[in-house]
């Protein structure tokens, strides 16, 4: 089969992404290294609630708890000594591995608006958990005193490496996504959002392929909360709160939901317009001061104008 | 002779005053096309809904190859090799034709918990399906989206995924409703390659085709089957004639 253009545009950005860090040394502008690793990191996040949110039908509004979870696995293990990356990137998976399962097997059993609901209440319990740990900081959060450390092979205090680190984990959950949606796991799970009536009558029970759905996404987003905290060398219980678990929606909604590239488009969209507009020089003072405005008005362009979102810009098929 | 593939005895199911399904003996031996047949509000749709489990008789058992499933849900007997297909079009709208079966086959092969092979390039799953879609006559519409296809296709699609399931027996709910002379004409004779290889339940308002399709027909009147024969010996039938054929003309 001949590679759709939304599959080469994605390739594209994707080399563009590789070519930042020598691009930004020749400038000698370290700023977009920062910001575009940022970028990455979420994008990550939303791949992975966009294998929930676009192809299993499941509006989590509460996805920001594994960025939470994933954070505080390498926050606390730090503040404990414990530093080996190897150690806190495994502990922030399978702990937002254990809490998605535990989180699904309440919520994946309703649908629509109770959904939402539930997954929003269960992150907010968990930010005000984070919160009211005093020894970890609580609402303060704290300063992380090292970046993850992997056995002297990989230095993520060095920028370079640590983007490539960021690019190649983005690049890899592209790529499992894309061979899980297209698997028959990934079917069932489509077919269960097309049709519940229907698939229940071929046979499919949509309760386990959800769950593992939400687990697998749980896990994704666990290491993207690793990342954010190396990234940002502070733990906050910010990371948790509920304005993060809708932006990371609004990012795959903007991006093209159910699409591969959905995401990456997403976040990337969302957080430069977020930075052009609060810090461009040649724009009036009268836009970077209110600069939530201008980008309110932009999205919902954005949102009316593109129905299948940045992804559905580009021709190819829809899913 | 071997025992019949499905049977109901003394079936009974009453709404309040009206008896939908008074007291119906019926059978269906394997490999034959019974057809029912009956004027409207004769209890044709009450009845298919007691052989598929929707409803629940009041009175009366099914049995389906020699086991009683009279208490089952549809789902429990679906399993067991009783495949319904909808008066009203209930497919996967945003896939694809071929998706649509494919997806049919995959459900009757098990559990999905397969990761990693894209299930669109799995022989197993492709290839039975297109057969499928060849077999209802839709090759040619494999790759369309499932909501763009006609009316008539889509009890087509209906079937092949009801076929997909490998039902002993196929309950067909007015298959040809609804659709134009052309497209009525084409599913009958697709009905027709069915013949003989699978046992066939057909509830049907269109006498050309019910006449054409059936081994034996029984014509059910105000929850009763007056009359249960071959197609030549209902049309000579007095009774039936004054009941029911003669009102069609």
């Amino acid at each position: 089969m001949r590679p759709a253009p939304r599959t080469w545009v994605l390739a594209g950005l994707l080399l563009l992404l590789a070519a930042v860090p020598p691009l930004a040394a020749w400038l000698d502008q370290p700023f977009y290294l920062d910001l575009l690793r940022r970028v990455m990191i979420f994008a990550i996040a939303a791949t992975s609630l966009n294998l929930i949110l676009g192809y299993g039908g499941m509006v989590s509004f509460g996805h920001a708890a594994y960025l939470g979870i994933g954070a505080y696995a390498v926050g606390v293990l730090g503040f404990y000594g414990i530093h080996d990356g190897w150690l806190q990137w495994s502990v922030a998976i399978g702990a937002s591995a254990l809490v998605a399962l535990a989180i699904g097997a309440v919520s994946v059993r309703t649908s629509g608006i109770y959904f939402i609901m539930i997954t929003l209440a269960f992150t907010q319990m968990l930010y005000y958990l984070g919160i009211s740990i005093e020894e970890y900081g609580g609402d303060d959060g704290m300063r992380l005193a090292s970046r993850s450390q992997f056995s002297g092979l990989i230095d993520l205090a060095d920028p370079a490496a640590f983007y490539y680190v960021v690019l190649a984990i983005l690049a890899l959950f592209l790529y499992l996504t894309r061979r899980l949606v297209d698997s028959r796991f990934g079917r069932a799970l489509q077919a269960a959002r097309s049709n519940e009536a229907r698939a229940r009558a071929i046979g499919f029970s949509p309760y386990p392929y959800r769950l593992a759905a939400f687990v697998i996404s749980g896990a994704m987003c666990g290491l993207a909360g690793a990342l954010l905290v190396n990234h940002t060398l502070y733990l906050t219980p910010e990371f948790m709160n509920w304005t993060r678990s809708g932006e990371l929606m609004f990012m795959v909604i903007l991006g093209g939901i159910g699409t591969t590239a959905g995401p990456l488009l997403g976040a990337a969209a969302l957080l430069l317009l977020e930075d052009l507009l609060q810090g461009w020089s040649l724009l009036p003072k009268a836009v970077t001061e209110h600069w939530q405005l201008y980008l309110g008005v932009i999205l919902v362009l954005v949102v009316l104008h593109a129905k299948r979102g940045l992804a559905g810009l580009i021709p190819g098929k829809n899913e | 002779m071997s025992s019949p593939l499905l049977e109901t005895v003394g079936l009974r199911k009453a709404f309040g005053a009206l008896v939908a399904t008074d007291g119906v003996d019926f059978d269906v031996r394997e490999g034959e096309t019974h057809a029912v047949i009956g004027p409207n509000g004769a209890g044709k749709t009450t009845f298919i809904k007691q052989l598929s489990g929707e409803l629940q008789p009041d009175t009366g058992s099914v049995r389906f190859a020699g086991e009683d499933i009279t208490r089952l849900p549809p789902q429990r007997r679906s399993r067991k090799g009783l495949a319904r297909s909808f008066q009203i079009t209930s497919i996967f709208h945003d896939f694809s034709t071929l998706d649509n079966v494919a997806l049919a086959i995959q459900a009757y092969a098990g559990h999905s918990f397969r990761f990693w092979r894209a299930a669109r390039e799995d022989a197993s799953l492709i290839q039975p399906a297109m057969q499928l879609l060849k077999q209802v006559g839709l090759e040619g519409k494999a790759q369309v989206l499932a909501t763009k296809l006609s009316h008539g296709e889509h009890r087509q699609l209906e079937i092949a995924m009801a076929l997909a399931t490998r039902p002993r027996l196929l309950l067909l709910d007015e298959p040809v409703a609804g659709m134009g002379t052309d497209e009525s004409a084409r599913m009958v004779k697709f009905l027709e390659t069915l013949k003989g290889s699978k046992t066939i339940v057909l509830v049907e308002h269109d006498m050309d085709a019910v006449f054409s399709l059936a081994d034996r027909i029984s014509v059910l009147v105000y929850g009763r089957i007056v009359a249960t024969g071959t197609p030549a010996e209902i049309r000579a039938n007095a009774e039936v004639r004054a009941a029911y054929l003669g009102e069609e003309g």
